[in-house]
């Protein structure tokens, strides 16, 4: 029996093949590690403020101004003191019916407009675009006042109302960027379709293009909850305390005198608490929508 | 033939699901939005207030109030001191009316009433006793001989030190110290590596931070802001001996990262046993003798600010005090509020709930008089007269043309104090000599003074 000097050549190389896949499978396990390493040592960087302020809330006052430690005797005074001076549940509904109601309010508006620009654009449409993000560009402290006179003469100072309306207006712009990025990837050719079925312009919007980029227009309406959650410039000079969300709430727990630290971080932790948990319960549909339409 | 579906389009395809969780939820946030636009109580008065201990206790009594005047409810509005005082001055200025009682400081008092925005208080009733106020108090809270404002607590500054490590260094404290003695005992006391610095003084910018405490050092070394023409005085020799004392006192006997401490933190240190020294406000007293939040309660000792050329602006008055907005719909239910909140009766009822030392301090005579109280805070008497000698019309060596010891009753002042903080402390952390800091700081208070019109 011969062999052919191919076949002994790979015999002869086959524990080198091997050797060679192990140590790739090697490197790539190393590689895999390394950036498993890093991804946590991101998540735990962005993390750690948070997990800070969840450990002041339940150190003293004394303790939370001492010397950075990790180890203490955990107590539930500052929650019960902040319980006591201020009603959570008023401030966060009113966070609730704020944020959740202007981003409806926002998306009722962006949708169409979006359709709009994304299905039939003009010659001006980026440039419309363009202007409306430019709105953003402005201080809002510079407006402060003639919105305020605005407020103060309709009646809408210290209203839930008023809020929805500017925390409407402030992410009208980011709503409307994110539906037109989302609205422009889906073919044209479904919507020509549906209207070969006999669908009018509603119909088409309704049972065809929101459907469709749902997971976008998920992530688009996370993401304005988020920010009028967390806004604070705006509440903190628009209300009172009828319509006073949980920005105003933590605010209420500085103070340039005296130690406010485990009191502040113990009302930060309940003031976000209701988004972060939102925030897990919709991750997926977060990370669908930003990345829907990423790869094609 | 145009093909025609039997169906309508709608009834063909079932309605997305998501979709309809989203109109659901369109539904609920518009009742919710329809439910919220509600028409406020008319009995219903709007206190603006800070997060102070003794504001936080005043809302506590809430109830006491409520009870003792069924026909009012307060709603609270707590912010922090900057946040709450660009609130308040955007709906005073625009007559926004959302506050019906404001807290505001000794600053803004007399240039608000001047503007016609705060409701003048001339009337008090008999039983309210305004001659038991203390005299700089209220005349700090007045505009042209009225009252505008009524004192819910007043302080100046005094100088707290550690018995016990002044009896080790065999350091015997006298009756007025002065500067130059207080840096000895600093450099004596000075023990880094048991962390103990010799001296804590405020350092982080700002006009109510840094510049509060320095201008009381400018004013005893002999400085002043402005001269009777309203010229700025930071380049003057004054200036340059009080600020590089101070530069000095802290870089060598001062804890580390000075130039980011202000009251807050210097409390913090001085309470778990880390400065020898601190001079800063005379409400600190109370809480720095409260064994509960001070580990060094047993050992504190308090003398009157420290002097230099002159004792003339060497301590400060502030005050917190209660106002009503010319643009309060309910004047009346704030009148009866912050009687009630000033008045004798309510030291006696956080006296009796709260314990002595937790009574408002600084506005009446009347609670320097109160046995209990005398009992309760040994340092009562140094604070009632820090309070009394302090004086807001004559507060430096020369004659200046402003009212207020460690501030300029004028409405630049806020921009002028923090920019001059700004580069005090620049000198403080080194960035800038000290030199170069008022240099800079001479100049751009020149720029502010002459667009604002005062002078040329």
């Amino acid at each position: 029996m011969t062999t052919s000097p191919s076949t002994a050549s790979a015999i002869r190389s086959a524990p080198a093949a091997a050797e060679r896949g192990a140590a790739a499978q090697r490197a790539q396990r190393w590689r895999k590690l390394g950036i498993t390493l890093l991804g946590w040592g991101v998540a735990l960087t962005i993390f750690f403020p948070i997990f800070w302020m969840i450990l002041t809330g339940f150190k003293t006052e004394a303790e939370a101004i001492a010397d950075p430690s990790l180890i203490f005797t955990p107590t539930l005074d500052s929650y019960v003191e902040v319980q006591e001076r201020a009603d959570y549940i008023k401030f966060a509904w009113n966070s609730v019916v704020v944020s959740f109601g202007s981003t409806l309010l926002a998306l009722l508006i962006a949708i169409p407009s979006a359709y709009a620009m994304a299905f039939l654009p003009t010659k001006r449409t980026k440039g419309t675009l363009l202007w409306m993000l430019s709105t953003k560009m402005l201080p809002s402290v510079g407006v402060l006042v003639p919105i305020y006179l605005l407020f103060r003469d309709i009646g809408l100072l210290d209203t839930r109302l008023g809020l929805t309306i500017v925390y409407t207006l402030m992410n009208l712009p980011i709503v409307v960027w994110m539906l037109y990025t989302f609205f422009k990837d889906l073919p044209k050719d479904i919507l020509e379709a549906g209207r070969m079925d006999g669908a009018g312009t509603l119909q088409e919007v309704w049972y065809l293009l929101l459907p469709l980029t749902l997971p976008g227009i998920a992530s688009t309406g996370l993401l304005s909850v988020i920010l009028s959650w967390n806004e604070a410039f705006w509440s903190l000079n628009l209300t009172t305390s009828q319509a006073a969300p949980l920005t105003a709430y933590i605010a209420s727990f500085s103070s340039p005198e005296g130690l406010f630290w485990a009191k502040l971080s113990a009302a930060s932790t309940m003031a976000i608490a209701p988004i972060l948990i939102f925030g897990w319960l919709t991750q997926k549909q977060m990370v669908r929508g930003l990345t829907f339409g990423a790869v094609k | 033939m145009k093909q025609r579906h039997s169906q309508p389009y709608a009834s063909r395809y079932p309605l997305h699901s998501p979709i309809r969780y989203l109109s659901a939820l369109a539904c609920l946030s518009g009742s919710a939005l329809a439910v919220s636009v509600g028409a406020a109580q008319a009995d219903t008065i709007t206190v603006a207030t800070v997060n102070n201990n003794d504001m936080v206790i005043m809302q506590s009594l809430t109830e006491e109030f409520e009870k003792a005047h069924p026909d009012i409810t307060l709603d609270w509005v707590v912010l922090e001191e900057n946040v709450l005082r660009q609130r308040m001055t955007t709906d005073i200025a625009t007559q926004g009316g959302q506050f019906d009682v404001m807290t505001i400081g000794s600053y803004e008092a007399p240039i608000w009433a001047e503007r016609g925005w705060l409701e003048p208080l001339n009337d008090l009733p008999a039983d309210y006793q305004v001659d038991d106020l203390l005299g700089p108090v209220r005349d700090g809270l007045s505009h042209d001989g009225t009252l505008y404002a009524v004192p819910f607590y007043a302080e100046s500054s005094m100088l707290y030190f550690r018995k016990d490590l002044f009896a080790e260094a065999g350091i015997d404290m006298v009756e007025q110290p002065t500067w130059t003695q207080v840096r000895d005992w600093a450099e004596q006391l000075h023990d880094p590596d048991n962390d103990v610095a010799g001296i804590c003084l405020r350092g982080k910018p700002g006009w109510g931070e840094n510049m509060a405490f320095v201008s009381t050092m400018i004013n005893t070394f002999g400085g002043r802001w402005f001269d009777m023409d309203w010229q700025a005085q930071i380049d003057s020799p004054a200036w340059q001996e009080a600020v590089s004392f101070y530069v000095d006192l802290l870089d060598n006997y001062g804890p580390a990262g000075a130039s980011s401490n202000g009251f807050n933190e210097n409390l913090a240190l001085f309470s778990r046993g880390n400065c020898a020294m601190w001079v800063d406000a005379t409400s600190a007293a109370g809480k720095l003798f409260n064994p509960e939040e001070s580990e060094v309660a047993a050992e504190l000792g308090f003398a009157p600010a420290p002097v230099a050329e002159t004792p003339k602006g060497s301590h400060w008055l502030w005050s917190w005090a209660l106002a009503i907005p010319t643009s309060s719909d309910a004047k009346e239910a704030a009148r009866t509020f912050v009687t009630w909140a000033t008045s004798q009766e309510y030291v006696a009822l956080v006296g009796e709930r709260e314990g002595w030392t937790s009574v408002p301090p600084g506005t009446r005579q009347s609670t320097y008089d109160h046995p209990s109280y005398v009992e309760a805070a040994p340092f009562a008497s140094f604070v009632v007269d820090a309070i009394r000698n302090a004086d807001p019309l004559d507060s430096s060596l020369e004659p200046n043309p402003y009212v207020g010891v460690q501030f300029v009753g004028i409405p630049e002042f806020q921009a002028i104090g923090t920019q001059v903080g700004q580069m005090v402390a620049s000198a403080l952390t080194g960035d800038t000599s000290v030199e170069q800091a008022l240099a800079a700081a001479q100049r751009a208070t020149e720029r502010t003074m002459a667009r604002a019109g005062y002078t040329d």
